[in-house]
């Protein structure tokens, strides 16, 4: 295999894997949020028990996220140094201010958050618990703003010629709000609260189902149930202008979202379908004609751009796209879905009635992962042969420096050991559920620590 | 070159600053990971992990936004020596990746299997992490060959020799050092006492450490003594740096940990300093063909970003030391285990 191969191959799992666990500190950061709060406003311990038990998740998932995140910021100088160079000037400022504003202020607070419960004031613990949240919201904006930019690049000039060409920034503002910045930071973020809202629905429900914790598992799910409704319906909101941004900025990737590949025509809007590339047809498919015109344009008849418009060198793989995008899109309106009939059983007081509803609860945790990840395939296979929409090539992104044998070398560790990780993780994490939110920590208190101090001589 | 104050010398500076926080906060946590096998008994381990935990996490953030204003004030830097040091820094990162799960997944289970094992984890890389990063900075001083193209020509095996590995194993010592001052200032009873011993140990084996490195660069490297031949004065941060270390001692046979332990901190200040005036305006010396050097205007970001980087540093940074300096007022004292610990 080739290093090309191997560095996207790499780098698509290292940041698979480690996009895990940022939503879910973004989700349960802003539940906590709402937790604490409803603890300082109605002084009712059972949101402290709630408080103290998903602080323990959050600072998991969080170990989790930072271990993994450290060989992201890596990994554009170790795989793709023609990139990093290509670059630098523009996505540089959004890291460094992604490090002194986000990373900072989430990793500081988060001392207090977990260790700081009796060092405190109530309200001083609060308002850390509201910095980590905020905190961790805003390094998505800055990793967004910078990916985004490789999908819409603005506020920028090419200066030098040939290898010496590089990106530089003429507008730092016209950089950070590029065309797709806002809608791909609001899609993101509202999958992130997804991942989390479902996380602790998921926990909850598997609680009352087994007729435990069940007073705090009620209102937590309550709470957890409260955002999902509402990102739920937002995802749907941010997912259209997302798409309406493509079709404007991202014409081919636009094209390969929905297999179209004849720009004189109007375009239907498929349901699901199998792509055959060479064919340039959709097998199997069930479509709703010249519906995407319609989302588009608001106009059913009017053609779309399509495949055919690029030349062959300048389309992205289709089918994986096109797969995905269904994919995430269909999870996306059964989430919507999940979360409305929650809302309307709570209305009728039913919520916790129906034993099929917590069932499917339970399992739902995975869904808003699953979008999550194969959004993220999408909308970055979608950009490819790109690396930087129109301007820098994948191929010629890599390290000159680095051969496929070492890329070969690190992707196995990385495999083992991040397989290795997930098992621990996921471990761990069950341990923490199965032991519950009003599991009182056995340790010991400070009297007898200090008589086990001056005796072990060993 | 003649010294000017434009926006490339600020942030050599600035990232200079950054590396040197760096070193000066994960430098005592990776020293406590140093000394941590020869702790013996559980409670005395936890009582060091749970020294350093509300904090660690927040120190390595140093190292990432060195890492990242590296990458938007000198991306060259950046792209030169990450994918040229490949291996090493995969190395680094399995390291960085097996210590922090190390530290938060010991205590998690009460087998004696698992805690020994994670104990190991959590010591090894935290000695390999600062090895590694010694070998780097000796890196720097020996030269790498680069070619015109600002691509690294060497190999892995290049990146060893004596004198690289001699600058780490000093890296070591001096976290050693640091680290055990750190862990005297947050423990008492009989476990303080056993710190202090190797308090000393620590002492010993920096200095020797360290007199033989500036020795071999006196010899090996004179180069690194330049500014310091056209500017006498600059001499004075070397002298600077003596008394710090030779405090030290002082401060700990009084019983004044925290004195000591901002001794070592402007040890490790100095020594940088020395480091980085010794190397400047280059980031990274070519050796053969120094005309490849990669300095602070041919590695650099436009002028523009520069500009807006400093802006934002401005903004932000007054922020980061308030509450940093409140979050570890908040954790002042000797350390004591509770509901909450590792």
């Amino acid at each position: 295999m080739d290093v090309e191969i191997l560095a996207r191959l790499q780098f698509a799992f290292t940041i698979a894997f480690h996009y895990i666990y940022p939503p879910l500190s973004i989700g349960l950061g802003v539940l906590l949020v709402f937790m604490e709060g409803m603890y300082l406003k109605t002084g009712d311990k059972i949101y402290e028990t709630m408080t103290r038990f998903w602080v323990k998740v959050f600072a998991l998932t969080f170990a989790v996220g930072v271990a993994t995140g450290i060989v992201m910021e890596f990994e554009f100088g170790t795989n793709w140094a023609t990139y990093s160079r290509y670059v630098g000037d523009i996505f540089g400022s959004a890291l460094a201010a992604e490090g002194i504003f986000a990373f900072f202020l989430e990793s500081g607070f988060l001392a207090i958050l977990v260790f700081g419960w009796n060092k405190v004031s109530p309200k001083i613990h609060f308002l850390s618990t509201i910095m980590v949240s905020f905190g961790s919201m805003l390094s998505a904006v800055w990793i967004v703003v910078a990916n985004s930019w490789q999908q819409t690049p603005a506020g920028y000039h090419i200066v030098g010629e040939g290898l010496e060409a590089r990106a530089e920034i003429t507008d730092f503002w016209e950089m950070v709000f590029n065309p797709s910045s806002i809608d791909r930071l609001s899609h993101v973020l509202s999958g992130a609260w997804l991942a989390g809202a479902f996380l602790v629905i998921s926990v909850s429900a598997f609680y009352i189902i087994k007729k435990r914790h069940v007073e705090i598992s009620k209102k937590a799910l309550k709470i957890a149930l409260s955002l999902a409704i509402f990102a739920s319906l937002f995802q749907l909101f941010t997912g259209h202008n997302s798409a309406q941004g493509v079709a404007e900025t991202q014409p081919a990737k636009l094209a390969a979202f929905e297999a179209h590949f004849d720009s004189s025509a109007a375009a239907p809007l498929y349901l699901f379908g199998w792509v055959n590339e060479d064919e340039q047809e959709v097998k199997f498919g069930v479509a709703i004609p010249g519906m995407l015109s319609y989302l588009i344009y608001g106009d059913a008849s009017r053609p779309v751009t399509g495949l055919n418009a690029f030349p062959e060198d300048e389309r992205p793989p289709v089918n994986i796209v096109f797969q995905t995008y269904h994919l995430m899109v269909a999870i996306g309106m059964l989430l919507i879905a999940i979360s409305l009939f929650g809302a309307f059983l709570w209305w009728r007081g039913k919520l916790f009635d129906y034993k099929w509803y917590l069932y499917a609860l339970v399992f739902a945790v995975l869904l808003p992962q699953i979008a999550n990840q194969i959004g993220w395939i999408s909308a970055e296979v979608g950009r490819q042969p790109w690396i930087v929409y129109g301007l820098l090539r994948t191929s010629e992104a890599l390290s000159k420096a680095v051969d496929a044998n070492q890329v070969l070398f690190s992707l196995i560790l990385f495999i083992v050991i991040y397989l290795f990780l997930f098992v621990l993780f996921i471990y761990l994490l069950n341990e923490k559920i199965q032991k519950g939110p009003e599991h009182v920590d056995e340790t010991l208190d400070t009297y007898t620590q200090q008589k086990q101090i001056f005796s072990t001589k060993n | 070159m003649e010294f000017t104050f434009d926006l490339n010398t600020i942030w050599f500076i600035l990232i200079g600053v950054l590396l040197a926080g760096y070193a000066f906060l994960d430098g005592f946590d990776l020293g406590v990971g140093t000394i941590y096998l020869f702790i013996k008994g559980d409670t005395n381990r936890r009582l060091a992990l749970n020294s350093i935990g509300p904090v660690w996490d927040g120190n390595e953030v140093w190292l990432v936004t060195g890492g990242g204003a590296l990458f938007a004030a000198f991306p060259h830097v950046y792209a030169t020596v990450f994918s040229g040091f490949y291996n090493a820094f995969m190395l680094l990162i399995f390291m960085l990746i097996f210590r922090a799960v190390a530290i938060e997944f010991r205590s998690k289970q009460p087998m004696q299997w698992w805690r020994s094992m994670w104990d190991r984890a959590f010591s090894v890389s935290s000695i390999l992490i600062a090895f590694l990063m010694g070998v780097a900075i000796g890196n720097i001083i020996t030269g790498i060959p680069l070619g015109a193209d600002k691509e690294f020509q060497g190999t892995f095996l290049g990146l060893i020799t004596p004198y690289t590995v001699l600058v780490g194993l000093t890296t070591v010592a001096l976290f050693m050092m640091h680290g055990s001052i750190y862990l005297t200032m947050k423990t008492e009873g009989d476990l303080q006492e056993k710190t202090k011993s190797w308090v000393n140990n620590a002492i010993i084996f920096f200095v020797i450490c360290y007199t033989t490195v500036t020795m071999a660069t006196l010899i090996y490297y004179p180069n690194m003594t330049l500014h310091f031949v056209e500017n006498e004065w600059l001499f004075l941060v070397a002298v600077l740096n003596m008394l710090a270390i030779a405090n030290i001692p002082r401060e700990i046979h009084h019983g004044r940990e925290f004195r000591a332990f901002l001794s070592s901190g402007a040890a490790i200040f100095s020594l940088l300093l020395l480091f980085a005036i010794g190397i400047f305006p280059n980031l990274v010396l070519s050796d053969p063909n120094p005309e490849h050097s990669l300095n602070i205007y041919n590695a650099a970001s436009s002028q523009k970003t520069l500009g807006i980087m400093l802006t934002i540093a401005m903004i932000g940074v007054p922020f980061v030391l308030a509450y940093t300096i409140s979050i570890y007022w908040v954790f002042r004292g000797k350390v004591k285990l509770d509901s909450s610990s590792y």
